[in-house]
């Protein structure tokens, strides 16, 4: 690790223009992944630019009904909200399966949206990686991809993007209000024009539309009348404190036995938290029933494009949405 | 004043009670400022990324892995590590007590953390925060009853590579039961 600066502005506008200033700057909130990354050398800044005082640290109710979250925020208090876990189960639950009590006491919610993915060849500098050096190339595809993208891939990348909570807020349509040089603007976390995430195409080492020196300052969620009925479930090689092998966010509002809207986002499927949106429009108007809740899955799954080793996943998908959506719509299973 | 330039920082972390002046390169983890500057070696660094549970300390008592933290970023906190834990007579902590009579390690290397994460993680239920093997997230239920699946679950940060996790639970359990 490169000996580096660390600042504590007073205030945001001076973060952002220390930030701004300095190519080899960058913000900590949180740490654990920034920190890890230098460790690995991943991570090679010249100046951090601490921003853990100066990020707003409280959930307040928006006055349409959803909620305004502090981008500082820690991830332990996001799940344990009282207004979370009432009004949004699938964030809290998210939220709960993601990392250990002691990284989500340390991580904050802008950072969450912000770590690294965990693909091996990223986090080793002695392998080539078009997301870390761009152009080097990647091993991935023609070697350990198990655990990648059979989604919004390309030749040049098929990292998976590892937050669980950003795949609750994909399905929640969140806002991410960020400052910047140019000013305050919003962003959504998952389109459906624009958002936070970028695709990686052939600029793999692109992987939002944030520009130097923008901070995230907080996720807004705006209200949704069925968020209550949601639910996120997570498929890990063990039971606890692992990253995803294929994560599903769901909301349903059924009448009647008709699915009248649905919410789901895919999770560890992707380089971004995936917004099933092709199959939110299978569902919409269809009988709440194992059959429809599988061709919404197939729907989005058709433009899958898996690899060898990881084409497991469209199963997977497939089933723990059907189930999910039944758990959701009252079967009882 | 320390400016962008400046690789190091002139600062106080409180450790146990105890304020401590140090200048330390802003490389230094929390984690190695215990151990390399402060000479408080019961932190244990394990893997130094992270995964392993081992460093866990407890920042404004809260559990957190010091080898992620940098010092100069926990000046503010009240650190408590697991020399702190112990009362000012030398009595354990229930924790440790119970470590000891259910002989919950082999080698011992993870136990500093295992105690101070199970520390804060009996307040975190106390709070009646929810852990991903609550069957409810009602905000209305008070504080978490700790079942083995509870406990194991909220632990699952911190790794025993003797796998003595069967009289860790056991330990913890004794604990849980006996707090107010």
């Amino acid at each position: 690790m490169r000996p580096f600066g660390y600042l504590t502005p007073p205030d945001r506008a001076g973060a952002i223009a220390a930030v701004t200033g300095r190519p080899g700057a960058t913000f900590l909130a949180g740490g654990t992944n920034l920190v890890d990354l230098m460790k690995l050398g991943v991570a090679d800044p010249d100046l951090l630019v601490d921003v853990t005082g100066l990020l707003p640290d409280r959930i307040e109710p928006t006055a349409a009904g959803g909620l305004r979250i502090g981008a500082g925020v820690r991830n332990s208090d996001l799940a344990a909200d009282p207004g979370v876990r009432a009004g949004f189960p699938v964030l809290a639950r998210a939220v709960l399966t993601g990392a250990s009590g002691q990284l989500r006491n340390m991580a904050t919610v802008g950072g969450n949206l912000l770590q690294r993915t965990r693909c091996l060849y990223f986090q080793d500098v002695t392998k080539p990686c078009n997301k870390r050096v761009p152009g080097s190339g990647c091993p991935a595809r023609a070697g350990d991809h198990r655990n990648l993208a059979i989604l919004g891939g390309s030749p040049h990348c098929v990292a998976t993007h590892p937050s669980d909570m950003a795949v609750a807020l994909a399905a929640l349509d969140a806002v991410v209000h960020v400052e910047g040089p140019a000013g305050p603007r919003a962003v959504p976390v998952t389109g459906p024009v624009g958002g936070l995430y970028r695709l990686p195409g052939d600029r793999p080492d692109r992987e939002t539309t944030l520009e130097r020196g923008d901070l995230i300052t907080a996720v807004e969620i705006p209200p949704l009348a069925y968020a209550g009925n949601s639910a996120y479930r997570k498929v890990r090689d063990r039971t606890s404190y692992a990253f995803a092998v294929v994560s599903v966010a769901a909301a349903l509002d059924v009448a009647d036995g008709v699915v009248r809207d649905a919410r789901l986002a895919i999770g560890a499927v992707a380089p971004v938290p995936w917004r099933a949106r092709a199959a939110e429009r299978v569902l919409a108007g269809r009988p709440a029933t194992a059959e429809w809740f599988g061709r919404a899955a197939d729907a989005e799954l058709a433009k899958a494009s898996p690899l060898p080793d990881n084409a497991f996943k469209l199963t997977l998908v497939r089933n723990v949405v059907v189930q999910m959506l039944g758990e959701l719509a009252g079967d009882g299973s | 004043m320390t400016t962008a330039d400046d690789t190091s920082s002139e600062l106080t972390l409180v450790v146990n009670g105890t304020a401590h002046r140090l200048r330390l390169d802003h490389r230094t983890t929390l984690l190695d400022a215990l151990r390399e500057h402060l000479g408080l070696t019961g932190t244990k660094k394990g893997c130094d990324h992270g995964q392993c549970g081992a460093c866990t300390v407890l920042a404004d008592g809260r559990r957190v892995n010091s080898c992620l933290l940098l010092a100069v970023a926990a000046r503010d906190a009240e650190i408590t590590t697991i020399e702190g834990l112990a009362a000012a007579d030398g009595a354990l902590h229930p924790l440790q007590a119970a470590f000891v009579e259910h002989d919950a390690l082999q080698c011992g290397y993870c136990t500093p953390g295992q105690i101070c994460s199970a520390a804060a993680m009996l307040g975190e239920a106390a709070a009646g925060w929810p852990s991903a093997a609550s069957a409810s997230l009602n905000p209305e239920t008070g504080p978490v009853v700790l079942d083995a699946a509870e406990i194991r679950e909220r632990m699952s940060g911190n790794l025993c590579r003797c796998g003595a996790y069967v009289n860790i639970l056991a330990a913890i359990t004794d604990v849980a039961r006996a707090a107010p």
